[in-house]
């Protein structure tokens, strides 16, 4: 190219032409890869979407041509009334709305009130649960899920029935077990204490002066300021509480308790019906679709924050 | 971190300092180590039991011969389990099976990623939409996903056929997850596929932090593409870098939904990892002492990861 332009020093001409001449071929081959790398990752999801729409006959029969990604030949929403019939696919979509609003909700208030009270207030022992919660942010959730499962076994629950306490052991097969353990999050925690840090204290000081409590500086003076670190946390744990596999394998048997996502894995081992496996794949991934397109932007700033604070 | 706050905490009203104006430093110390508890406290609550506890217990039942479900409270029985762990081969072709996966997935989905980041951080129009396009599948859950490849990777499945067309029928293919060579790259290919725009996002936001400015110094220079990638955008990657490798290594060595949904560990082993050993042995044959033998071998595996960590992350100063 221009190297002996440029070893020359101060033409400023020379790339400036260069750039009036090939940004034509140039945008478009890097519009081509670009476009191509599209295909590479909707290809799969297409492809599931469509042959939710088609009998299982006609799937097999269009793999071999472009048709495996057309809505062409017998279209019909069967398949999905199928699923329905198959399991209770409305039953395990429900449960799993239930249990990840729950963790969500319950979570953001727990955690953010921890992190507020690491963040503006004095205490006995703060440096150590600082410390503490900041050491567990390393250890993934497969270490102790096994132990967990264990120790949820011989939990106790008091329940209090026509005016009197009983009292039982064990948490297997229930809907705490697949709430409680989520609820308390190191990194929700720490996600909200540094953003809690980069509020300014003359606010909380000054609603302190006017005679605010520490729950009602909580509530209404930083909460209110803090949407960006809530939106974080809150898609920060809705997508693993959604897509949670491995506990609730483990701990739910009865099919009423199931989520979506060991109701699907045990429909594609019962029976092999394709067509309606894509349906249910589809129903449970179009929520979460749904949501990720509306706040793409939320969701990749979430993800990148966690990117940036780790 | 830096601490905006009066002092960390220690205790007491013997803390007050000079600095701070007096008047409103004694209206806040009322009641407030009380309130600080009682607001904290859930989370720490929770979290000891359903985090620190579980963890202590990790190194306890290795210990022991508890089982999940058993009449009999669990004895201790000293370093039996590790013995059985050490001459137990399915659990080294685990351990072996994982350390492949990790080794291959590492390097090929941070330096994939790193790629979509350069490309979808150009300014180009349409870039949102393809930084969206690449994420989606970070969005579908890896159930489905598994669900999904374990149907395209049939031997008539969706993968043979696009194969076939796209090289006119000189590449043949095969029964993927059936295949003893075949089963485990089959699996890394669809995991990357999955996983790799949730690392492209964080490359991203490293790159974002890289001024502007350096670019056009440089390119008044004369630098070319790659020079300015050299010399400007890799140095200005270094903690973006450390992040990504160590959460990549941690995901890949955790590997267990894409086994359960889609091979079982299977074919003979091939595609077996210790987490998926772990929960075949802690939940499917209710031995939860020597799960969490096997627990603890992953939590070292971890811990050595995340100590590589601190090391590349301090050297820097």
């Amino acid at each position: 190219m221009t190297t002996l332009d440029q070893a020359q020093a101060p033409s400023r001409a020379a790339p400036a032409a260069e750039k009036t001449r090939r940004p034509g071929l140039r945008r478009a081959g890097g519009y081509l890869v670009r476009f191509l790398l599209v295909v590479f990752f909707a290809f799969p999801l297409v492809f599931m979407f469509m042959s939710s729409l088609k009998p299982d006959e006609q799937i097999f029969a269009d793999l071999s041509s472009i048709k495996a990604f057309l809505p062409v030949g017998d279209i019909s929403l069967a398949n999905y009334t199928g699923v329905f019939d198959t399991v209770p696919a409305g039953r395990f979509l429900l449960n799993s709305i239930v249990i990840t609003t729950l963790i969500v909700l319950v979570g953001l208030l727990v955690n953010s009130m921890a992190a507020f009270a690491l963040s503006r207030m004095r205490w006995r022992g703060k440096s150590v649960v600082l410390a503490a919660i900041i050491a567990t942010l390393v250890v993934p959730f497969e270490t102790f899920a096994l132990p967990l499962l264990w120790w949820v076994n011989k939990l106790p629950w008091f329940l209090f029935q026509g005016g009197q306490l009983y009292y039982t052991t064990g948490w297997l097969d229930t809907y705490r077990v697949q709430i409680f353990p989520f609820l308390a999050n190191a990194f929700s925690i720490y996600l909200f204490y540094s953003y809690f840090q980069s509020i300014p204290t003359t606010l909380d000081e000054a609603a302190r002066v006017d005679g605010a409590g520490w729950f009602r500086i909580y509530r209404s003076v930083v909460m209110p300021l803090a949407g960006p670190a809530i939106a974080t946390v809150a898609i920060l744990t809705f997508l693993p509480a959604w897509n949670s596999y491995l506990w609730p394998l483990m701990v739910v048997q009865s099919e009423n308790l199931r989520p979506v996502m060991v109701g699907i894995s045990y429909f594609q081992q019962l029976k092999v019906l394709w067509g309606q496996i894509m349906a249910y794949s589809t129903l449970i991934t179009i929520p979460v679709l749904v949501m990720f397109l509306a706040l793409q932007r939320q969701f990749i700033r979430s993800i990148a924050s966690a990117g940036v604070k780790g | 971190m830096a601490v905006t706050q009066e002092t960390p905490a220690t205790s007491g009203p013997r803390a007050a300092t000079p600095a701070a104006s007096g008047s409103t430093r004694r209206i806040r110390r009322r009641g407030e180590g009380l309130m600080g508890a009682a607001m904290v406290g859930p989370a720490v609550l929770l979290l000891i039991v359903f985090f620190f506890v579980p963890v202590a217990l990790c190194f306890a039942l290795a210990f022991t011969n508890a089982r999940l479900i058993s009449p009999e409270p669990a004895k201790i029985i000293g370093f039996e389990n590790f013995s059985r762990l050490f001459g137990d081969p399915v659990f080294w072709k685990a351990l072996r099976n994982t350390f492949y996966f990790a080794v291959v997935v590492v390097p090929l989905q941070s330096g994939f990623a790193l790629l979509l980041a350069l490309l979808v951080n150009a300014r180009i129009r349409g870039v949102n939409f393809f930084r969206t396009m690449y994420f989606v599948p970070v969005v579908t859950s890896i159930v489905v996903v598994s669900i999904l490849w374990k149907f395209m990777y049939q031997p008539d499945g969706l993968i043979n056929h696009m194969l076939g067309a796209l090289t006119f029928n000189v590449v043949q293919g095969t029964d993927w997850l059936n295949n003893l060579t075949a089963a485990m790259p089959a699996i890394m290919f669809m995991s990357i596929w999955q996983a790799v725009g949730f690392h492209m996002v964080i490359w991203l936001s490293g790159l974002q932090t890289i001024p502007g400015e350096l670019y056009e110094a440089a390119e008044l220079d004369g630098a070319g593409k790659w020079q300015q990638f050299r010399y400007i955008t890799w140095p200005g990657l270094k903690a973006t870098r450390t992040f990504i490798l160590v959460t990549i290594t941690i995901a890949a060595l955790s590997l267990f939904a894409q086994i359960n949904v889609m091979t079982q560990g299977g074919p003979l082993d091939r595609t077996s990892t210790v987490v998926f050993q772990a929960v075949r042995v802690g939940y499917g044959q209710q031995e939860t002492a020597y799960a969490s033998t096997i627990s603890l071998v992953f939590f070292v595996l971890v811990l050595a990861v995340s100590l590589v960590q601190r090391y590349l992350t301090r050297e820097k100063g």
